[in-house]
C-alpha cells in the first residue's frame, strides 16, 4: 500500500476547546449513526429491545471486530491483510484435522492459534522481510490458504466438535454477555493501550505518515511491520477458534467475503486507508454500528446479499464522503 | 527493454515445458485439438487480462471485473429472455460494462479513493444488484435462444468465436498501448505520475480510461461467458479477479505501475489456463487449482522483486538515442 497521500491530514487545531474538538471528531458522528440505527431497529420492531437479542445481535460483528483492531493497526502503517478470511478457513481446517486426530480442546485452540501465527508469519516475512507489495502478496496467501483447506477438506466438511468447544462460539460468561462479547471487549482494551499508549502503537503511526523518516529517527520499521502481520494473523486464528466453536463445523468456504467485510469496518471507523491516521474507539463503534444494521436487516427479513450492497456503499461513502466535504 | 522481453521468452519456455512434461504421459493433451481447447478455455481469463494489465499499469487495481462480468451477463440473458435481438445485446454489453467500468474510474479520477477501495466496494455492489434483478434465481440453457448460445461457439478456421474475439481484442489493444497516445499515457501515468502532469498528462482522466476500458473487456466476457456456459445466476465467475491479477502478475505486470506488456500479461494468462486445464488429464484434484494460482501469484511477486525494479517502458525512444 505504498500510495502518496492526495489528501492533505488535518492538523488538530489547539486553540479550540477540547469539547469543540470532540464534537466534531469521526467518532462523534459514528456515536450519532449509532444511536440513529439502535433507534430506527427499536421503532422497526418490537424485538429489538430485548437483552437476549440484542446479545444475539452482538455475534454479527465479535468475530470480525477482533480481526479489525489488528487490521487498524496494519493499514495504519500503511500496508493491509486481505489475507485474513483464507487464515480463518486454514486455521479452522487445521482444528479440524487435529479434532479427528482425538485431541482434546486445549490442543484444537492452540492449533487455531498458532496456525494463524504461522500464516500471519508467512505473510509477514514476504511483506516486510523480502519487500514485496502488501497487497499482491496477501491477494496471494488469500488464494493461497483457502486454496490448501480446499485440497484438505475438498466439498467435505468437518463435524463433530467436542462439546467443551462449543464454549468459544455458544458460551455465556454472565446471563447475556457472551464469551465472544468478553473477548471483544477485552481485545478493544489491548489494542487501544498498545496503539495509543505505548511506542510500538506510535511507531505504527511514524511508518504509516512516512516510513523512510521513520526508519531514519531508528524505528526498526520491517520489524514493526513483520508483528503486525504476525498480529492480524493471530487474531484471525483467534477468530477461526471462536467462528468454528459457533459453527460446530469447518467447511473450506467458512468466512467468505470477511476480508471486505473487517476491511469495511476499519475504514468506517475512520482509519486512513492510506495510513498514518485512525483511533480504535472509532472502530469499536464502525463494529457496532455494522452489527446492529446487519440485526435490522434480519428483523426486515432482507436477505444477506442485500447487506452486502450496503456494505459496499458503506465502504466507499464512508471515505467519499469527507472527501466531498473537503472540496467545498 | 531486453528485461521485459527476457520475461516473455521464460514464461514462453516454461509454458512449453509444462505441456512438454504433460505430453511425455498424456500425449492426447497436446494434439491441435485439445490445445485449441485450452486456448479457448483461457480466453475470458485473456481478455480480462487485458484491461487489469492497462489497470495496474495505472498503478491502481481493478477487482471488481468478475462482478462485472456475472452482472453484465446476467442482463444480458434477461435481455435474450425478453426477446430483445442479438446486435443490440452484444452492443449493451459494451455499453453496460463500460459503465460500471466507468463507476470505479469516476470514484478513482474525480475522489481520489484509492482504486482497491472502491473496486472491493463495487465488487459487492454489483453482485448484490445480480441478486436484485434475479431474486436469486438462474437462467438456465433452456431460457436462452439458440442464437443467444451458439455465436460465442460458431468455429471459424478452426477455432470458436469466442478464441477469434479474444485474438481480435489482443491485436486491437497491442496496437493501442504501443502506438497510441492514449496507450502511452498509460504507461507514462504509472512510471512517473509527477512527469506525466508535467508533460500535460491528466494522471485522474488517464486512470479514469483505464477502468472504462477494463469494464468494455469485462462486459464482453460477460456476454461469451454466459453463452458459452448457458447459465447466469449470481455467483458465475465467483473468484475470477483473483486469477486475473495472477495471470498480470506472472506475465510481470509490475503492480507499482508503469511496466509491463501485453504479450506478458496474455502469456501469464495462459501459463494459468494450461495448469488448470492440465490438472484433471493428470488425474489431480481441481480443488488444487485455487492453492496453485496463489502460489503462482507470491513466486511471481518474488521474481519481479528480485529481477530488481523494472524500468518504466521508454516512452521517447528517439529521445534515448
Amino acid at each position: 500500500m505504498t500510495m502518496q497521500d492526495p489528501m492533505a491530514r488535518a492538523i488538530p487545531d489547539r486553540l479550540q476547546s477540547p469539547f469543540a474538538r470532540a464534537l466534531r471528531s469521526w467518532e462523534t458522528i459514528l456515536l450519532v449513526v449509532l444511536l440513529a440505527v439502535c433507534l430506527t431497529n427499536s421503532f422497526l420492531s418490537p424485538y429489538f429491545l430485548n437483552a437476549w437479542n440484542l446479545s444475539d445481535a452482538t455475534f454479527n460483528f465479535t468475530e470480525k471486530a477482533l480481526i479489525a483492531f489488528a487490521m487498524a493497526m496494519l493499514i495504519i502503517a500503511g500496508d493491509i491483510d486481505l489475507s485474513v478470511a483464507s487464515i480463518i478457513a486454514l486455521a479452522s481446517t487445521a482444528m479440524g484435522l487435529v479434532m479427528t486426530m482425538g485431541a482434546g480442546v486445549p490442543v484444537i485452540v492452540l492449533t487455531g492459534i498458532v496456525t494463524g501465527l504461522i500464516c500471519g508469519a508467512i505473510n509477514g516475512v514476504l511483506v516486510a522481510g523480502l519487500g514485496l507489495p502488501s497487497i499482491v502478496v496477501t491477494i496471494g496467501t488469500m488464494s493461497l490458504f483457502r486454496g490448501v483447506a480446499f485440497v484438505v477438506l475438498g466439498d467435505k466438511a468437518f463435524t463433530g466438535y467436542p462439546k467443551e468447544f462449543a464454549y468459544f462460539g455458544q458460551g455465556y460468561v454472565w446471563w447475556v454477555i457472551s464469551f465472544e462479547l468478553v473477548l471483544f471487549a477485552v481485545a478493544a482494551v489491548i489494542y487501544w493501550a498498545l496503539l495509543h499508549r505505548t511506542g510500538f502503537g506510535r511507531a505504527v503511526y511514524a511508518i504509516g505518515n512516512n516510513a523512510t523518516a521513520a526508519r531514519f529517527s531508528g524505528i526498526r520499521v520491517d520489524r514493526v511491520r513483520f508483528v503486525l502481520f504476525l498480529l492480524t494473523g493471530m487474531m484471525s486464528g483467534i477468530a477461526a477458534v471462536c467462528l468454528t466453536s459457533r459453527l460446530g463445523s469447518t467447511r473450506p468456504s467458512i468466512a467468505t467475503g470477511w476480508e471486505l467485510e473487517i476491511v469495511t469496518m476499519v475504514v468506517l471507523g475512520g482509519v486512513n486507508i492510506l495510513g498514518g491516521s485512525g483511533r480504535i474507539t472509532g472502530v469499536v463503534l464502525a463494529a457496532l454500528i455494522m452489527g446492529m444494521v446487519t440485526f435490522g436487516f434480519g428483523l426486515l427479513n432482507v436477505p444477506g446479499i442485500v447487506m452486502s450492497i450496503f456494505l459496499g456503499l458503506l465502504l466507499i461513502g464512508t471515505i467519499a464522503i469527507p472527501l466531498l466535504l473537503r472540496r467545498r | 527493454m531486453s528485461l521485459l522481453r527476457h520475461r516473455e521468452v521464460l514464461l514462453a519456455l516454461a509454458i512449453l515445458v509444462a505441456l512438454v512434461v504433460i505430453a511425455l504421459r498424456f500425449p492426447a493433451f497436446v494434439a491441435p485439438a485439445s490445445l485449441a481447447n485450452v486456448f479457448n478455455d483461457t480466453a475470458p481469463l485473456m481478455i480480462l487480462v487485458i484491461g487489469q494489465m492497462i489497470v495496474i499499469l495505472t498503478k491502481c487495481i481493478d477487482l471488481s471485473v468478475a462482478a462485472n462480468l456475472a452482472l453484465t451477463g446476467m442482463v444480458a440473458a434477461l435481455m435474450n429472455g425478453a426477446g430483445v435481438p442479438l446486435p443490440v445485446i452484444l452492443l449493451a454489453v459494451v455499453v453496460m460494462g463500460a459503465a460500471l467500468g466507468a463507476i470505479n474510474g469516476l470514484l478513482v479520477w474525480k475522489l481520489g479513493i484509492p482504486s482497491i477501495v472502491v473496486t472491493l466496494g463495487t465488487m459487492t455492489i454489483y453482485r448484490g444488484v445480480i441478486f436484485l434483478l434475479t431474486d436469486g434465481k438462474w437462467v438456465n440453457a433452456h431460457e436462452m435462444t439458440d442464437a443467444f448460445k451458439a455465436l460465442p461457439r460458431l468455429v471459424v478456421l478452426g477455432l470458436p468465436v469466442m478464441s477469434w474475439v479474444a485474438v481480435a481484442l489482443i491485436a486491437v489493444f497491442a496496437v493501442v498501448l504501443i502506438r497510441t497516445p492514449l496507450g502511452r499515457a498509460f504507461y507514462a501515468v504509472g512510471g512517473n505520475p509527477h512527469a506525466a502532469v508535467y508533460a500535460g498528462i491528466d494522471v485522474g482522466r488517464t486512470q479514469f480510461w483505464a477502468f472504462t476500458l477494463s469494464g468494455v473487456l469485462a462486459g464482453i466476457t460477460g456476454y461469451l461467458w454466459v453463452a458459452r456456459y448457458a447459465v447466469a445466476y449470481v455467483d458465475i465467475a465467483g473468484g475470477f479477479e483473483l486469477d486475473v491479477v495472477a495471470a498480470c502478475v506472472i506475465g510481470g505486470v509490475a503492480i507499482a505501475g508503469g511496466a509491463g506488456s501485453i504479450w506478458g500479461a496474455i502469456l501469464g494468462a495462459l501459463f494459468l489456463g494450461v495448469i488448470k486445464n492440465a490438472l484433471p488429464v493428470v488425474g489431480i484434484s481441481p480443488f488444487w487449482q485455487m492453492a496453485i494460482s496463489g502460489s503462482a501469484i507470491i513466486l511471481a511477486v518474488a521474481f519481479n522483486a528480485a529481477q530488481g525494479r523494472p524500468k518504466g517502458r521508454l516512452i521517447l525512444r528517439e529521445a534515448a538515442r
